[in-house]
C-alpha cells in the first residue's frame, strides 16, 4: 500500500460568481520513503494541491488517503490534530514566528503533543542537530541569515516525526549557496532519516535531488 | 478637490477602523459638551435674578427668619418701590425623590414683582382668589401630569409635619427665561401661617429698587439699621443672592474640567493610534506616490485631511448628538439644572476642539510620510 | 492545545507603541472611574464616620434632619433620665442634647457656605464618636468660645486659635481645634449650648444623641419613645441617620460615574477593537502557520483574547497607579439634604483599584472578542497560497 494514495482529484475555486478550475482528475501514489518533486508553471495549482494533501483545504472531488486514513473525510477538528502528527510543512516565506527563539518555533508543534518538557527538550535537540543548528536554539529569527531560518524550519518540520514532508518551493527566497545547503539537507532526510518528501519547486536543480519528478500543467499531472 | 478621492479612497480602506475611530471621538466630544454644559448652565444660574430687585435675609444665615414687622420699615426705604416677602415650604410630594422647591409668597405684592412669571389672567385671578390655591411651574405640570384644578398633597418636613397639606392647581407660569426654572410651586403665605398656628415668619424680604444703581446704598441702610436688633439682616441683590447659591456647590468646575482633560487626552490617543496603524500599512505606497511626484508637502496634507475628517465627523456626531438627546428629552438634571442647553458657543468649541485633535493626531504619521526614503522603500515592494 | 503565552507577551513588545497608547487609554477611563467613585465613596466615608452603632439620636417627631427639628428642655431631660441610656464612668448619663444651626460663612478661595454650628455639653465628646481636641483647648462654660473642627480651619477666615469669628451680632474666640476621624464633625463649629439657645433660636434644642447601656436593645428603645405620648420625637440609629443623609449625594455621583465612564469606555473599546484587528492583520502569516502546524481555532481565539486582556490589565494598572496620588485630597461641597458643608477626602481604596482592574479587563475583553475570532476563523488556505 502506498503511503499516500490520491484518487480521482478535483478542486475547482469560487471567485465571486466565477468558478476557475485548478485541476482534475488527478491521481497519484506515493510510496514510503519517496522523494517526489513537483514541477510546473506558476498558476498550475501545484501549492493548490500540497494544501489539499495537507488537510488544508477540501477538494471539490475525490479522496485522498494518508497511511489509510482518508483526509478527505475528516472534520476540521480531527484534520488538525492529524496534521500535527502525520504533516510537517515547510513554507517559502514567513516561516517562523519572528517573537519566539529557533529552539522555541521548533518545540511548537511538539505542544500540541502529550509530551513533558524533559521529553519535548530531547526532540527539539536533537531536530536542531540534524539540521546543523544546536548552537543557534536562542537565537531570534531576525538573528538568522535566511537559509539558517529555512533550517529551523525543517527542524521544526521533521521534530514530531510526521508520515509525510510537504515543502512548498522551499530554496524560492534564497541564495544559491544556502538553497544548496536546504535541498542536501533534504536529501540527508530522506536518505538517512527514510522521510518521505513532496517538494514543489520551480528550480531545475532542486528538482535533479529528488527520485523523480512530475510536472503539473493546465491541470495535468505527468510523471 | 481633486485630491477628495484620494482621501476618501484611503479612509473606505478600512471601514472598520474608519468607523470605529469616528465614534470613538463622538463619544469622547458628547461627553466633553455635556460637561461643559453643566459648566455653563451653572455659570448662567449665577446670571439670574434681576439686578432691580434685592433680597433682605437673617445676617447668620438664609433658615434664620425674619419677623413679619420689618415689612412695614422696608417699605418706606427710600429708593425702595414695593416690598414682599417668602419662605421655604421644604414640602414632599409622595416620595422624597419627587423633589422640587416650594416657596410660600405674599401673593398680591410678590407676583407683579416677577413679571418673568407671565401667567394667564384667569389663572392668575383664580390663585388670588383661593387660600389653598397652588401656582406651579409648566414643567412640573409635564413632569407629574398634573391639570389644573387638580388637587395635591404635600407633607412639609418643616411646617407641622404630622399632617399632609392638601393644594389645588390653580394657575400655571411660564418663564421668559428658562435659567428661571420652570418647577417651581408657590402657594400662599397666609394659608401656611394660619394653618401653622401662625408659627411660619417670612423667610427672606424681596424688595424692588427704582433704581438698580442703588442697590449697594440701600443694603447699607437697611443692614445698618438692623445690626442691632433681634434679626440683623444682610441684603444684597438678587443675582448676588442667586449667585451664592451655586457657589455651594463647590468647586464642581475644577472637577468637571479635570475630566474633561482626561477624556481629551484618552481620545486623542485612540485617535493618533489609528492614524500611526493605518500610515504603517501603506508606507509602500507612499513611496509610489512620491515616485510619482507627489511633493512632501502635498502628502503631510492629504494625512491630515484624513484625519481631520475621522475627528471632524465624530466631533459633528458627539456634539449634536449631545445637542439632540439634551433637548430632545428636556434634560434639567432633576431640577438641579434649570435652562440645561448645550449652547452654540459650546458646539463650537467642540468642533474645534475635533479639529485640533485631527492635527495633532495626524501629525506623526504625516511627519513620517514626509521623510520617508523613497528607495529603500521601494526595494521592499519590488 | 494551548499556544505559549510568551508568544503574546513578547509580539505586545513589538509593537509599543500601539500596546502603550491602548493601555493609556484605557487607564485613563479607569482614572476618571476611579477618581469619581472615590470621591462618592469620600463623601459616603465622612458621613458613616460620623454616626456610632451604639448610639441613638433623637429628633421631632416627622423632622428629616437635624435642621428643621426642635426639643424643648423638658423632653430632653426626661429622655436623659430614662433606664436605657448609658452611664459613663463618673455615673452620669451619655446624653448630648445639642443646638444645631447653620451659619453663613464666606469661603477663603470663593463663595459662600452654610456651615453647622452645633452647641454641646462637655458629654458630647464622650457620646459622640472619636471626636477629639487637636489644639488649643476645650471651652470654658459660660464664654463666648467656640471650637472649630478640622476642615473648616484653613478654610475660612478668622479661624485660627485666638481668632474672632462674628456670628448672630456676638463675637466668639476660637479657642480649640477638634478632629473627629474624618466624619462631619470636622466640618462644624462647637460651642456651648447654654450660649448658642439666646444667640441663635431660643430655648430649644434640635437633638439629642445618647448611648445605649445595650446597642442590641434599639427596637425597643425605639418603641418606647414613639408610644410616650409625653415625647413628640423620633428616634434613630444614629449611624443610619446619618449614611442615609449621605444617600442623595452619593447617587448623583455614583450615576454621573457610571454614564462618564462608561461613554469613555465606548471610545477605548473602539480603540482596542482598532489596535487588536491591525496586529490580527499584520500576523496573518503567523495565525496560518500556527493553524497549519495544527493548533485548534480556539486555541488562537484564545491566544489573541489574552493579548487584549494583557493589554487591559496594563491599563488597569496604570489607571490605579495614577488614581493613588488622589487618595487623601480634600475637597468640599453642601450636603443639599442637610444643606450644610462637608467637606471629605476622596477614598481610593483597594476595593476600588480590584474594581479598576476588573473595569479594564472588561473592556479588553468586549474590545478583543472580535479581532481574536476573526484570527480563530482565519482561512488557512487564504493566507498559505499568499505565503
Amino acid at each position: 500500500m502506498a503511503l499516500l494514495e490520491i484518487r480521482n482529484l478535483s478542486k475547482v475555486y469560487q471567485r465571486d460568481s466565477q468558478a476557475i478550475p485548478v485541476f482534475e482528475a488527478i491521481n497519484l501514489d506515493i510510496v514510503a520513503g519517496e522523494f517526489l518533486v513537483l514541477m510546473g508553471p506558476s498558476g498550475s495549482g501545484k501549492t493548490t494541491l500540497l494544501n489539499l494533501i495537507a488537510g488544508l483545504d477540501r477538494p471539490t472531488t475525490g479522496q485522498i488517503s494518508v497511511s489509510g486514513e482518508d483526509v478527505t473525510e475528516m472534520t476540521n477538528r480531527r484534520l488538525a490534530a492529524w496534521r500535527s502528527r502525520h504533516v510537517g510543512f515547510i513554507f517559502q516565506l514567513y516561516n517562523l514566528l519572528p517573537v519566539l527563539t529557533a529552539y522555541q518555533n521548533v518545540e511548537l508543534p511538539l505542544l500540541l503533543t502529550p509530551l513533558s518538557k524533559r521529553e519535548r527538550r530531547e526532540h527539539v535537540e536533537a531536530a536542531l542537530e540534524i539540521v546543523g543548528l544546536s548552537d543557534r536554539g536562542n537565537h531570534f529569527p531576525r538573528q538568522l541569515s535566511g537559509g539558517q531560518e529555512q533550517r529551523v524550519a525543517i527542524a521544526r518540520a521533521v521534530v514530531s516525526d510526521p508520515t509525510l514532508i510537504l515543502a512548498d518551493e522551499p530554496t524560492g527566497d534564497l541564495d544559491a549557496k544556502s538553497a544548496d545547503e536546504i535541498l542536501t539537507l533534504m536529501q540527508r532526510l530522506n536518505g538517512e532519516f527514510q522521510k518521505t518528501i513532496l517538494l514543489v519547486t520551480h528550480d531545475q536543480r532542486a528538482a535533479e535531488r529528488g527520485h523523480a519528478i512530475m510536472h503539473l500543467d493546465k491541470g495535468v499531472l505527468t510523471r | 478637490m481633486k485630491y477628495v478621492k484620494l482621501v476618501w479612497a484611503n479612509l473606505t480602506r478600512s471601514k472598520r477602523r474608519t468607523i470605529l475611530t469616528t465614534l470613538s471621538v463622538a463619544a469622547a466630544l458628547f461627553l466633553f459638551v455635556s460637561l461643559r454644559s453643566v459648566i455653563t448652565t451653572l455659570e448662567d444660574a449665577k446670571q439670574v435674578g434681576s439686578e432691580s430687585r434685592m433680597v433682605t435675609r437673617n445676617s447668620i444665615s438664609i433658615v434664620f427668619p425674619l419677623p413679619e414687622a420689618y415689612y412695614t420699615w422696608l417699605s418706606a426705604v427710600p429708593g425702595v418701590t414695593s416690598v414682599s416677602w417668602a419662605c421655604w415650604f421644604g414640602g414632599i410630594y409622595q416620595d422624597p425623590k419627587n423633589f422640587f422647591p416650594q416657596f410660600a409668597i405674599k401673593a398680591d405684592s410678590y407676583l407683579p414683582m416677577y413679571p418673568e412669571m407671565v401667567i394667564p389672567e384667569d389663572q392668575r385671578g383664580q390663585f388670588m382668589a383661593e387660600r389653598t390655591a397652588a401656582l406651579v411651574g409648566k414643567g412640573l405640570m409635564e413632569r407629574f401630569g398634573w391639570r389644573l384644578g387638580q388637587n395635591i398633597q404635600l407633607r412639609s418636613s418643616i411646617y407641622v409635619p404630622e399632617q399632609t397639606w392638601p393644594f389645588t392647581i390653580r394657575a400655571v407660569y411660564t418663564p421668559t427665561d428658562p435659567s428661571f426654572g420652570d418647577e417651581l410651586m408657590f402657594i400662599h403665605y397666609e394659608y401656611l401661617y394660619e394653618n401653622s398656628g401662625r408659627w411660619a415668619t417670612p423667610g427672606w424680604y424681596v424688595l424692588q429698587l427704582d433704581d438698580p444703581a442703588r442697590a449697594a446704598s440701600v443694603a447699607t441702610v437697611i443692614d445698618e439699621h438692623y445690626k442691632n436688633s433681634g434679626a440683623s439682616t444682610r441684603t444684597e441683590t438678587e443675582r448676588a443672592f442667586q449667585t451664592s447659591f451655586i457657589t455651594m456647590y463647590g468647586n464642581v468646575g475644577f472637577l468637571l474640567n479635570a475630566i474633561g482633560m482626561a477624556v481629551f487626552f484618552a481620545i486623542l490617543l485612540v485617535a493618533a493610534n489609528t492614524m500611526m496603524m493605518a500610515a504603517r500599512e501603506r508606507t509602500s505606497e507612499v513611496a509610489v506616490l512620491k515616485t510619482l511626484g507627489f511633493s512632501d508637502r502635498l502628502l503631510v496634507g492629504l494625512v491630515l485631511a484624513e484625519a481631520a475628517v475621522i475627528t471632524v465627523t465624530g466631533g459633528l456626531i458627539g456634539v449634536f448628538g449631545a445637542k439632540l438627546i439634551f433637548e430632545g428629552t428636556e434634560f434639567q438634571g432633576a431640577g438641579f439644572l434649570p435652562g440645561f442647553e448645550v449652547k452654540w458657543g459650546t458646539a463650537v468649541i467642540g468642533l474645534l476642539i475635533a479639529v485640533l485633535l485631527g492635527v495633532v493626531s495626524g501629525l506623526v504619521p504625516a511627519w513620517q510620510a514626509a521623510r520617508l526614503p523613497v528607495a529603500h522603500t521601494l526595494r521592499r515592494v519590488a | 492545545m494551548k499556544i505559549p503565552l510568551i508568544y503574546n507577551l513578547r509580539s505586545l513588545r513589538q509593537r509599543p507603541i500601539s500596546t502603550l497608547t491602548t493601555a493609556l487609554g484605557m487607564g485613563l477611563v479607569v482614572l476618571v472611574f476611579i477618581a469619581m467613585s472615590a470621591l462618592s465613596r469620600g463623601f459616603r466615608a465622612a458621613l458613616t464616620e460620623t454616626g456610632s452603632g451604639d448610639n441613638v439620636i433623637v429628633l421631632r417627631t416627622g423632622a428629616d434632619s437635624e435642621l428643621t427639628s426642635g426639643l424643648g428642655r423638658q423632653t430632653a431631660s426626661t429622655i436623659t433620665s430614662m433606664p436605657f441610656v448609658a452611664r459613663g464612668a463618673d455615673g452620669r448619663p451619655l446624653a448630648s442634647p445639642e443646638v444645631y444651626v447653620l451659619v453663613s460663612l464666606q469661603r477663603l478661595s470663593s463663595g459662600e457656605a452654610l456651615v453647622v454650628a452645633r452647641g454641646i455639653n462637655p458629654e458630647a465628646f464622650q457620646v459622640r464618636k472619636n471626636v477629639s481636641i487637636i489644639a488649643g483647648r476645650m471651652i470654658r462654660p459660660g464664654t463666648s468660645e467656640i471650637l472649630i473642627g478640622k476642615s473648616i480651619v484653613d478654610r475660612f477666615a478668622n479661624t485660627g486659635i485666638g481668632q474672632t469669628i462674628s456670628l448672630a451680632n456676638r463675637d466668639w474666640t476660637v479657642v480649640g481645634h477638634f478632629a473627629a476621624d474624618g466624619s462631619s464633625f470636622e466640618s462644624e463649629i462647637w460651642g456651648e449650648n447654654e450660649q448658642f439657645m439666646p444667640a441663635f433660636r431660643g430655648e430649644v434644642f434640635q437633638s439629642l444623641t445618647f448611648r445605649l447601656k445595650d446597642p442590641a436593645a434599639f427596637e425597643s428603645v425605639r418603641q418606647t419613645l414613639a408610644d410616650d405620648p409625653r415625647l413628640p420625637v423620633d428616634a434613630h440609629r444614629e449611624y443610619d441617620f446619618y449614611a442615609n443623609q449621605s444617600f442623595q449625594l452619593t447617587q448623583i455621583i455614583n450615576i454621573a460615574a457610571i454614564f462618564v465612564a462608561g461613554i469613555m469606555a465606548v471610545g477605548a473599546i473602539f480603540g482596542a477593537i482598532n489596535t487588536m484587528y491591525a496586529a490580527v492583520g499584520a500576523r496573518a502569516p503567523e495565525i496560518a502557520v500556527l493553524l497549519t502546524l495544527g493548533f485548534r481555532p480556539a486555541s488562537v481565539l484564545f491566544s489573541f483574547l489574552f493579548e487584549a486582556l494583557v493589554i487591559a490589565f496594563l491599563g488597569g494598572l496604570i489607571g490605579g497607579l495614577f488614581s493613588l496620588p488622589l487618595n487623601g485630597i480634600m475637597t468640599s461641597t453642601t450636603n443639599w439634604q442637610s444643606m450644610s458643608e462637608v467637606a471629605f477626602a476622596f477614598r481610593v481604596t483597594p476595593d476600588l483599584l480590584l474594581r479598576g482592574v476588573v473595569f479594564a479587563l472588561v473592556m479588553g475583553f468586549i474590545g478583543g472578542f472580535f479581532p481574536a475570532r476573526r484570527a480563530a476563523r482565519q482561512p488557512v488556505v487564504e493566507v498559505a497560497r499568499q505565503i
